[in-house]
Formats: C-alpha cells, sequence, structure tokens
C-alpha cells in the first residue's frame, strides 16, 4: 500500500473523527445525565449549517457564522427543552424517540419553507481555501486540517472542563448516578439545562463548521445523527472519553474501511464479487464494529454510569 | 318488463354519463415535491405549467385540469396516488416523475388502465427495453444517454485513463455501465459510494493516488453538492478534469458556486440554445419564475408541449387513452432542444451537448454549450423493445 495515500486516508479518518465527536459529545452527555434519548440533536446540527450559511451569505464573515450558529443552536435547544422534553425526562424511551423523531420532521420541514427545498452554498473562508503540502506531494485542503485542529482543541477543552471544574465534576457524578446527585443537594434542573446548553453548542458548532463541505439542505442532520448514535453506543453512554475514542474509532474504520477494502477484496474473491460486495460491505464496518462492541462489552468501551 | 327496460336504459346512460359529460382533459402530474430532493418534482411542475400558459391554459383548446400529487419517492406512494388518480379522479393521461423506481413501480398500473403517461425526468431502461409500452413516452430521455455522451465525447477527445464514481445503488451502476458503452479507454477505479454519503475524502485521496486524465462522476441532487465541493476543495479540478452527468445543474449550482467551475457535463439542452421555442421557454420562464430554468424544467416544458399537440391531433377523442396514446406518438411539436423524434421504443432520439460551468465576466457561474457530442442519439434498448 502507498505510505502517502495511507496517511492521507488517516487524516482524513481524523477529520471525520472529530466530526463525529462534536456531535456525538453533546449526545452522550443528554443521553448519560438527562437519561434522554434525542434524536432531534440532529436538528441543532442543521440549524447551526444554516445559521452559519445565511450569516456569511448576509456578512460574509466565517466567525460570525460560528457565532450565529452557536446562537441559533442555544435559541432551538431552549424551545426544544421547555417546549418538548422537559416533558418527556421521565418517561420511558420509546416515547422519548418518538416525540423527538417528530421534533426532526418539523424542523427539515421548517427549514424547508425559510429557506426552500434546495441546497445552500457556504464558502470556505479565503484564508482557508487552498491546499496544504503535508509533505512533498501530499496536498490536503487547509480547511480540513483546521476542521481537525478545531476539533482537538474543542477536545481539549472539554476534557479540561469535565476533570478540573466544578461544574464537570457534577456532570461526572450526574453520568454515573444521577439520583444520588439530586439527593446530595445539587439542582439538577440546572444540571441539566447546562449540559443540555452544552451538548447543542458542540452540535452547532459541528454544523456550522461542516458547512462548507457538506450540502447545507433540510435533512442534513440524519446522516450524521446515525453515525453518532453508533459513535456514543461503541463509546459507552455518559462518558466523553469514551465518546472521543470512539468517535476517532467510527472516523478510521470508515474512512479506511472505504478506502482500501474494496482493494482489498478483489486481491480475496477477484474484481466481480468484490465490485458488487465491497461498497456494501465497506458501508456496513462500522455497524459490525459496533455490534463486537455489544457483544464483548454490552456497557460500551468506556462505560460512565455505574448504577 | 317496462320498468326493467327503464332502469336498464338508465343504468346504460349512467354509465355513460361520464364520457360523454367530460368535456374538460384531467392530467395528474405525478412528482417528488418533498423531501431533500422536492427540489427536482418542483423544476418538472413549473416548466410543465409554463407549457400550460403557453397552450393558453388549454392543452390541445379542451379545458384542463392539473391534479398534483407528490410521490414523496417513494415506490408504494407513486403507485397510491396513481390509482387514485386514474380510479377516483378519471385523468386522462399522467406526467412528471422525478425517479426511474417509482416509475417502474407505476408503470404497470398505469399501462393495464390505457392511460398515457408522458415521462419529464424518469427514463428507466426496462421501459425503454422489453417493458415498452404504447401508453408511454419520455419527453426527456433514456436514463443512460448523458452518461453515453460524456463517455463518447472522452473517447473522441482520446482521453485514455479514467476514475469513475457513483452512488452505490442501480441507477449509479446504469449510470456508469453507460459511459463506458461508449468509452473504450482504461478504468483505474470504479467506486461505489453509499447513497447519501456526506464525505468524500477517502475517494477523493485515491483518485490523487491513481492520477487519471480524467474523472467521471454521477452523483445527483445533494450527493452532487457534497461531492463538488470537496473535490475542488482538494484542489483537484484543475489536475484532474471533472466531468458529470446530473451533477452539476441549475438545482445544485447555486449551493455548489465556484467549485463546480471548470467541470464539464453532457445534457439535451442547455438554456443558450439559439432555436426559437427554447429562447421563448427561457425568457418567459425567467419572466414567470424569477430564474433560469434548469433542463428539469425544460424537460416539464417539453412534456406539456407534448401533451398540447397530441392533444390537439386527437381532437375530441382525447379523453380516450388509446386515442390520446396514438396521437401522441405521431404529434409533432417544437422541442426545446431542437430535432424531436420518437424511437419504436416512444423515446427520444435528439442531439446531445457537451456543458461547461464557467465564471463569466460579471462574476456569476453558469453553464454554457460547448458543441453537439452526440447527433441524432438514440438509446441501447430500442432493440430489445418489441413494438415496431
Amino acid at each position: 500500500m502507498d505510505p502517502v495515500l495511507v496517511l492521507t486516508q488517516a487524516l482524513n479518518g481524523l477529520q471525520l473523527g472529530v466530526m463525529l465527536f462534536l456531535m456525538a459529545a453533546g449526545l452522550t452527555l443528554v443521553f448519560g445525565i438527562m437519561g434522554l434519548i434525542n434524536l432531534a440533536h440532529g436538528a441543532l446540527y442543521m440549524a447551526g449549517a444554516y445559521a452559519m450559511a445565511a450569516t456569511v451569505a448576509a456578512t460574509d464573515s466565517f466567525l460570525a457564522g460560528i457565532a450565529a450558529a452557536l446562537l441559533a443552536a442555544a435559541a432551538v435547544g431552549a424551545v426544544v427543552e421547555m417546549a418538548a422534553l422537559r416533558r418527556l425526562y421521565d418517561r420511558d424511551h420509546l416515547d422519548q424517540v418518538l416525540a423527538t423523531f417528530g421534533l426532526i420532521l418539523c424542523f427539515n420541514e421548517l427549514v424547508r419553507l425559510i429557506w426552500g427545498p434546495a441546497a445552500l452554498f457556504v464558502t470556505v473562508p479565503p484564508a482557508l481555501s487552498g491546499t496544504v503540502e503535508i509533505f512533498a506531494g501530499v496536498p490536503y485542503p487547509a480547511y480540513r486540517l483546521a476542521v481537525i485542529a478545531v476539533g482537538i482543541a474543542v477536545a481539549g477543552g472539554l476534557y479540561l472542563l469535565i476533570a478540573r471544574t466544578r461544574l464537570g465534576m457534577l456532570i461526572r457524578a450526574g453520568a454515573s448516578n444521577r439520583t444520588m446527585v439530586a439527593a446530595l443537594g445539587v439542582d439538577i434542573r440546572l444540571l441539566y439545562t447546562a449540559v443540555f446548553a452544552l451538548g447543542a453548542a458542540l452540535a452547532a458548532l459541528a454544523g456550522a463548521i461542516a458547512a462548507p463541505l457538506l450540502s447545507v439542505e433540510p435533512g442534513m442532520g440524519e446522516p450524521v445523527l446515525i453515525l453518532t448514535l453508533v459513535v456514543i453506543v461503541v463509546g459507552g453512554i455518559g462518558s466523553i472519553r469514551g465518546a472521543f475514542v470512539a468517535a476517532l474509532l467510527i472516523g478510521f474504520i470508515d474512512t479506511m474501511g472505504r478506502a482500501f477494502l474494496p482493494a482489498m477484496l478483489r486481491e480475496v474473491t477477484g474484481p466481480a464479487t468484490a465490485a458488487a460486495v465491497g461498497p456494501a460491505l465497506a458501508s456496513m464496518l462500522i455497524y459490525l464494529t459496533m455490534a463486537v462492541v455489544l457483544a464483548v462489552r454490552p456497557q460500551g468501551l468506556f462505560a460512565a454510569r455505574t448504577g | 318488463m317496462r320498468k326493467l327496460v327503464a332502469t336498464a336504459v338508465a343504468g346504460v346512460l349512467a354509465a355513460a354519463m361520464p364520457a360523454t359529460a367530460q368535456d374538460a382533459l384531467k392530467v395528474g402530474f405525478v412528482a417528488t415535491f418533498s423531501g431533500p430532493n422536492a427540489a427536482l418534482g418542483e423544476h418538472l411542475y413549473q416548466g410543465f405549467m409554463l407549457g400550460l400558459d403557453h397552450a393558453g391554459g388549454k392543452f390541445g383548446g379542451m379545458a384542463t385540469e392539473v391534479l398534483k400529487e407528490d410521490d414523496q419517492l417513494k415506490p408504494d406512494v407513486g403507485v397510491q396516488v396513481v390509482r387514485k388518480l386514474i380510479e377516483r379522479d378519471k385523468v386522462d393521461v399522467v406526467s412528471g416523475v422525478v425517479f426511474s423506481n417509482v416509475m417502474m413501480a407505476i408503470h404497470k398500473p398505469l399501462t393495464e388502465a390505457k392511460t398515457p403517461m408522458i415521462s419529464a425526468n424518469a427514463g428507466p431502461s426496462p421501459i425503454a427495453g422489453k417493458l415498452c409500452s404504447p401508453y408511454f413516452f419520455a419527453a426527456s430521455w433514456q436514463n443512460d444517454q448523458s452518461h453515453e455522451a460524456v463517455g463518447r465525447h472522452l473517447q473522441t477527445k482520446g482521453v485514455g485513463r479514467v476514475f469513475l464514481m457513483a452512488p452505490n445503488y442501480q441507477a449509479g451502476r446504469d449510470g456508469l455501465a453507460g459511459f463506458k458503452r461508449y468509452f473504450k479507454g482504461e478504468v483505474l477505479g470504479e467506486v461505489y459510494t453509499t447513497v447519501n454519503q456526506p464525505d468524500y475524502s477517502a475517494e477523493l485521496a485515491q483518485i490523487r493516488a491513481a492520477k487519471p486524465e480524467a474523472v467521471y462522476v454521477f452523483y445527483p441532487g445533494g450527493m452532487g453538492v457534497n461531492f463538488v465541493k470537496q473535490y475542488a476543495q482538494a484542489g483537484l479540478t484543475k489536475e484532474f478534469p471533472l466531468y458529470s452527468a446530473f451533477t452539476v445543474d441549475a438545482t445544485t449550482l447555486p449551493a455548489q458556486g465556484e467549485a463546480a467551475v471548470g467541470t464539464f457535463t453532457a445534457a439535451f439542452w442547455s438554456d443558450d440554445l439559439a432555436n426559437a421555442a427554447s429562447k421563448r421557454f427561457v425568457a418567459d420562464y425567467r419572466k414567470k419564475y424569477g430564474s433560469a430554468p434548469s433542463t428539469y424544467a425544460a424537460q416539464g416544458y417539453d412534456a406539456a408541449r407534448l401533451l398540447d399537440a397530441g392533444v390537439k391531433a386527437a381532437g375530441a377523442k382525447a379523453t380516450d387513452g388509446t386515442a390520446l396514446a396514438a396521437a401522441l406518438k405521431q404529434a409533432k411539436f417544437e422541442s426545446v432542444r431542437g430535432p424531436f423524434r420518437f424511437n419504436t421504443n416512444n423515446f427520444p432520439i435528439h442531439d446531445f451537448y457537451l456543458i461547461e460551468t464557467v465564471k463569466g465576466d460579471d462574476g456569476q457561474v453558469r453553464q454554457v454549450n460547448r458543441g453537439v457530442v452526440f447527433k441524432d442519439h438514440a438509446d441501447a434498448y430500442a432493440s430489445q423493445c418489441p413494438m415496431k
């Protein structure tokens, strides 16, 4: 195998991984601490991307776009939390899935009403629009490198927040035993709101930085939501560390599978079978990973919950 | 006895009533109007309604009612709405349909009901071949034709080594097969990605490693927006020229913007064609909808023009499916694409053009016609169709 290609694919895997981490960090906290399955998490991602697209179109400023995305997600998140999720905390998971799935449909339709069904255009900021030669002859898009940097920086910041601050301590405590935290006199409602806001902001950030890469269109949250669910299941629900490791793992497996599996299969089975099976198998790889993890460690790689 | 006769007469009269009382033409327009691909259905419909305007609001001089139905890109929903249109609304003809899987599902009920279908987009190969029907007409094209045109162009240009990509579903595999029907050079890689895959970085790295002379892809809708943006961001457009079909068009170009500049596609029509029908269509479309028409809108418009000519030729018998189908087969109309005639399978024989996406002096990104690739191009399946 060509080492240059492997290196490029590793970077691609890393980039997909950090994007997934931004989504998964919020979702796993909400799930782990609030016990809530929020399928509308993808809608927050979409809200971030649309706020980005609209702001960049109006002001031409990428940073203003990111700020707008965070504000939009805070607004959407607050509305969702107050209007719908608050009623769902004590219901069982099936009700939560149904209700938040309904929210997905509402938000997709709302976005379509406001911006129309066609995809929106977001430019890459001029400073990041070129390619960077990481090694001689290996150009890599500068924007994707920036995405990796932002993702790693956010992961570092989250680590400090969770490991070093009082809020982080409460979050860890909430994830491992919610009832006990409430019994110790912590305002669990306030903690819920903080966690939900944090998750919404991370999802919006993911949406905003994905906007120049991906097509900003209604329903853009669902494909990434599915990957995110795989990540939090593999990583262990409620664990930020698990989300980080699993996001990178899934990012690598998905990228490497797509890049090299069909070619490897061709060596083994011959071109006809490989052409038919290869793409399907490559796209199934992450689900196979999830199945294996569930079989071996049903609680995920880094389980947070103890009771 | 007299009472019995009277009842029988009344019954016969009642049965005959709808036919005699019907002096209006009912058209069912089925397309995808919801979901991520809703824009395509909307463009078909807008073109079709402009065609109705140009017919004075009356196809062939008959009072016309158009019933718009959403198939939601689901074959079973398509069958439901078509059944409803045939049985309850008693439509005389159906048009529209963006996606081939929906078209395949509704083909049988329409043919059995002897209701003519004028496809404004989908042209699946089985209906062009073995399943061809005297009630089916394509005002668009056969699905493979645009792919074949790009394959032919690269072949005549003398390009030797290409890299191919498409989504992993039937239309994707058919598309690349169509390309290879006319391209005889070396295929360095043929990659099928998951449908609606958002990120193509892994595949783009493979393209860079393979160093092809040209890249050919088929990524309709949002997939095309993602792919083309990422292709340009990876700096590949200059090194490896990008050719595509149904990937860069008026529905995706606003979102692709400058990322699409320098890419090529093939189409049966472009908005800068010089014929009178096209000029009138483009000008009036802009006036009515305030934007440049897409190829989808052009197809919808041609479907309406074909129907107008067919109803005119069928005259009073236009509400009879068999008579209308026979008239459609012979109908002469001014297509926006210029010369247009039906093959034995009721799919068009027409020209294909090479289209380049450029940035104009005014800073606007637009698509310009770079000349004919294929003259009088017939599809590859007509020989399998038993109709003569």
